[in-house]
């Protein structure tokens, strides 16, 4: 066990051989964490502490900063950018759940029902990766824009006004979102689907339960785990985003992550930007939490 | 047990029952009729077609010919939520996310029962779990998880209950018991019971009826007596237990015996089979003829067919000794002699006549080559 267990970084202190004197045994634990442990203070401690302490210093990029404790900096950026804050949640929110109702469907019928045509699929679904975010968002630009087929064909049926548009409105932010954070909602959704017995809907058709009734006596509570991983894949990232908004939004429709991005690197008011990232990072962590103990302490434990 | 929604009980009977996958048959023209509250053992190897007559009860696969009738109602048809038919899978396949109250209770809730937890209870008592109703399946052991899947099944009080080689995953010690629980909640709740298994000792010790089952079709059916007494082919005259299968042919009927020529030794049989000149086979059970070592021994004459050989083999195995003698013609026979401390053991090499009573011998229906007794089961499986 101990060969197994010691690092391939040699590390003296622990002999690969049955000879290991307890104490050492006892260390190679410790030892087995270090790397992972330093990986984490190096690229998230310490930028995380930086991001802090900017957002309480006080200064300007000329003068050089100082920390001056300025937590006024907070309440100003909560009530000059609150909007935009909570604007930011209500897209990543109505984003997460076009993508659970798209997605699910989707990676349901690649698990249970696509058969050969699994893995081709799977493939399609992760496909759009091979090409950059970016070209894919200013992709939605052409397919929305004014002069698409999509407005045209919605005018046509009626649901867009004759001068109605798609682009630099908050439906094409959300739709963007859900188009790009899609496959990370459908690939836990799938993993979770795939490991549902179908023995297990043959006993539930067994007693009684009509095929709709198995669905949601059997399949979707057996599935939740993947629900919770892939809305939150998709929630969080969304939620930071401000790429969907450049492209496909207006002013008016600007989410946090806009604001933090001019913030540190058009208007160059750093703290502001800093305050702004750790309530983002801050209440993130909030309805994860929530969210985790409501729907997962149920259903996972 | 509340008994409202059933009526008078009724038989379930399979009619031309066929189900092809492909050009793979797997069941064949399937006539069976299973009288109403009998535990029924559908037995044969795996691959024989046994669960999948069991799945098209259930309505889990749809037949490719023929009926499935409860009564005089078809149903054939009907989608497996619509049958009073429940199954105990081989698996279990219990609910992981629910609690075994939960999944006991599941066929109920889903029938729009409001008020479940009575009947749980006293399902759980049924199967001795009283107290486990809050864990979940992955708490219990096999034996537990086994019961947990008999009590969700029977709580719906199914006309048919059916199992589906439901005591595969056990070790040997508990299937015993299980099989003796089973039966007894048989006879407590009076459900007909159908029941798939492989192994030809748990169907006898459960089942009222067997249907011995072989590529698809029954090969034999009756009570566990009868079949092991009177096996009709060859095929359940190895799977069920051992036998030695002879191969002659008619010489002459007498009144009510048949008389064989089997390599020159006349065998006698009760009841006229054949045609004199035909080829006739014919079986005796091990445990049923004795080996006779030479002069030594006293011959009874009620143990009228003997056959002389060579003792090839002497295995000791406590309650018997087990011989293997081998024939003028060159076949093994097997006799297995009771220690009972009245026989004079022979040793290998003894030339012994192997004797048996004409009562004793079963004809066989088939006239196939000889197969030697042990590999005869796998063999056929395997064709």
């Amino acid at each position: 066990m101990t060969a197994v267990l010691t690092p391939p970084s040699a590390t003296p202190e622990a002999p690969a051989d049955d000879a290991v004197p307890p104490s050492a045994r006892s260390r190679a634990p410790y030892l087995l964490l270090l790397p992972g442990l330093l990986w984490l203070a190096l690229f998230f401690l310490v930028p995380l502490v930086a991001l802090v302490s900017m957002s309480l210093q006080t200064g300007s990029l000329s003068e050089g900063y100082r920390l001056t404790w300025h937590w006024a900096t907070y309440s100003s950026a909560w009530s000059t950018y609150g909007d935009q804050l909570v604007r930011s949640f209500l897209y990543a929110g109505a984003a997460t759940v076009l993508a659970l109702l798209v997605g699910y469907p989707l990676a349901y019928a690649i698990a249970l029902r696509a058969g050969r045509w699994r893995n081709l699929m799977l493939v399609l679904v992760v496909a759009p990766f091979f090409t950059s975010f970016l070209i894919r968002t200013l992709a939605w630009k052409i397919v929305l824009g004014d002069e698409g087929w999509v407005v045209g064909a919605l005018q046509t049926v009626g649901l867009l006004g004759e001068n109605g548009r798609l682009l630099a409105t908050p439906a094409a932010v959300v739709l963007g979102l859900t188009y790009n954070f899609l496959p990370f909602m459908v690939l836990p959704l799938y993993a979770s689907l795939e490991k549902v017995d179908p023995r297990l809907l043959e006993a539930a058709t067994d007693l009684y339960a009509t095929p709709a009734r198995a669905f949601w006596a059997v399949t979707w509570p057996l599935s939740i785990p993947g629900v919770v991983a892939g809305t939150l894949l998709t929630f969080i990232p969304a939620a930071g985003d401000y790429v969907n908004v450049q492209f496909l939004g207006n002013p008016g429709s600007q989410m946090i992550g806009n604001v933090i991005q001019s913030r540190f690197l058009t208007v160059l008011d750093y703290p502001v930007a800093a305050a702004l990232s750790i309530t983002v990072m801050a209440s993130v962590l909030v309805l994860v939490l929530t969210y985790v103990r409501r729907v997962g302490a149920r259903e996972l434990l | 047990m509340p008994d409202a929604h059933r009526g008078a009980p009724r038989d379930l009977r399979l009619r031309g029952l066929r189900k092809t996958f492909g050009d793979f048959v797997a069941v064949d023209e399937l006539d069976l009729t299973i009288p109403a509250g009998s535990f029924f053992a559908l037995l044969g190897p795996s691959g024989c077609g046994k669960t999948t007559t069991l799945r098209m009860v259930a309505g889990l696969e749809v037949p490719t010919a023929g009926q499935v009738l409860l009564g005089e109602q078809d149903i054939t048809g009907l989608r497996p939520y619509r049958r009073p038919v429940n199954t105990v899978f081989q698996s279990y396949a219990l609910f992981p996310h629910l609690t075994i109250e939960d999944n006991v209770a599941f066929g109920l809730r889903r029938r729009g029962v409001k008020d479940v937890k009575g009947a749980v209870a006293d399902m759980l008592s049924l199967v001795e779990l009283d107290g486990f109703g809050r864990r979940r399946p992955a708490q219990l052991s096999g034996g537990q998880q086994q019961r947990v899947a008999v009590a969700r099944a029977l709580i719906n009080e199914p006309e048919v209950l059916l199992l589906d080689e439901p005591l595969g995953a056990l070790d040997l010690k508990l299937r015993r018991q299980m099989q003796l629980e089973l039966k007894h909640i048989q006879d407590r709740v009076g459900s007909t019971f159908v029941h798939v298994t492989h192994d030809q000792e748990e169907a006898m010790t459960m089942a009222d009826t067997i249907a011995v089952m072989n590529h698809g079709e029954v090969e034999q059916l009756g009570s566990p007596r009868e079949l092991y007494e009177r096996p009709a082919t060859r095929y359940v005259a190895n799977f069920l237990g051992q036998s030695n299968c002879l191969q002659g042919r008619v010489v002459e009927h007498g009144v009510d015996s048949t008389v064989v020529d089997v390599h020159g030794t006349l065998v006698r049989l009760p009841g006229t089979h054949g045609t004199r000149g035909g080829a006739q086979s014919l079986g005796v059970r091990p445990e049923k003829a004795v080996a006779l070592a030479g002069q030594r021994a006293v011959r009874d004459p009620a143990f009228a067919n003997a056959v002389a050989g060579t003792v090839t083999d002497v295995s000791f195995t406590g309650l018997s000794t087990q011989y293997v003698v081998r024939t003028g013609w060159g076949q093994d026979l097997a006799v297995f002699a009771q220690n009972d401390g009245s026989d004079v053991p022979a040793d290998r090499g003894d030339e012994v006549l192997v004797a048996w009573r004409p009562e004793h011998t079963f004809p066989l229906r088939d006239a196939s080559p000889v197969v030697e007794p042990e590999a005869a089961p796998l063999a056929d499986a395997a064709r």
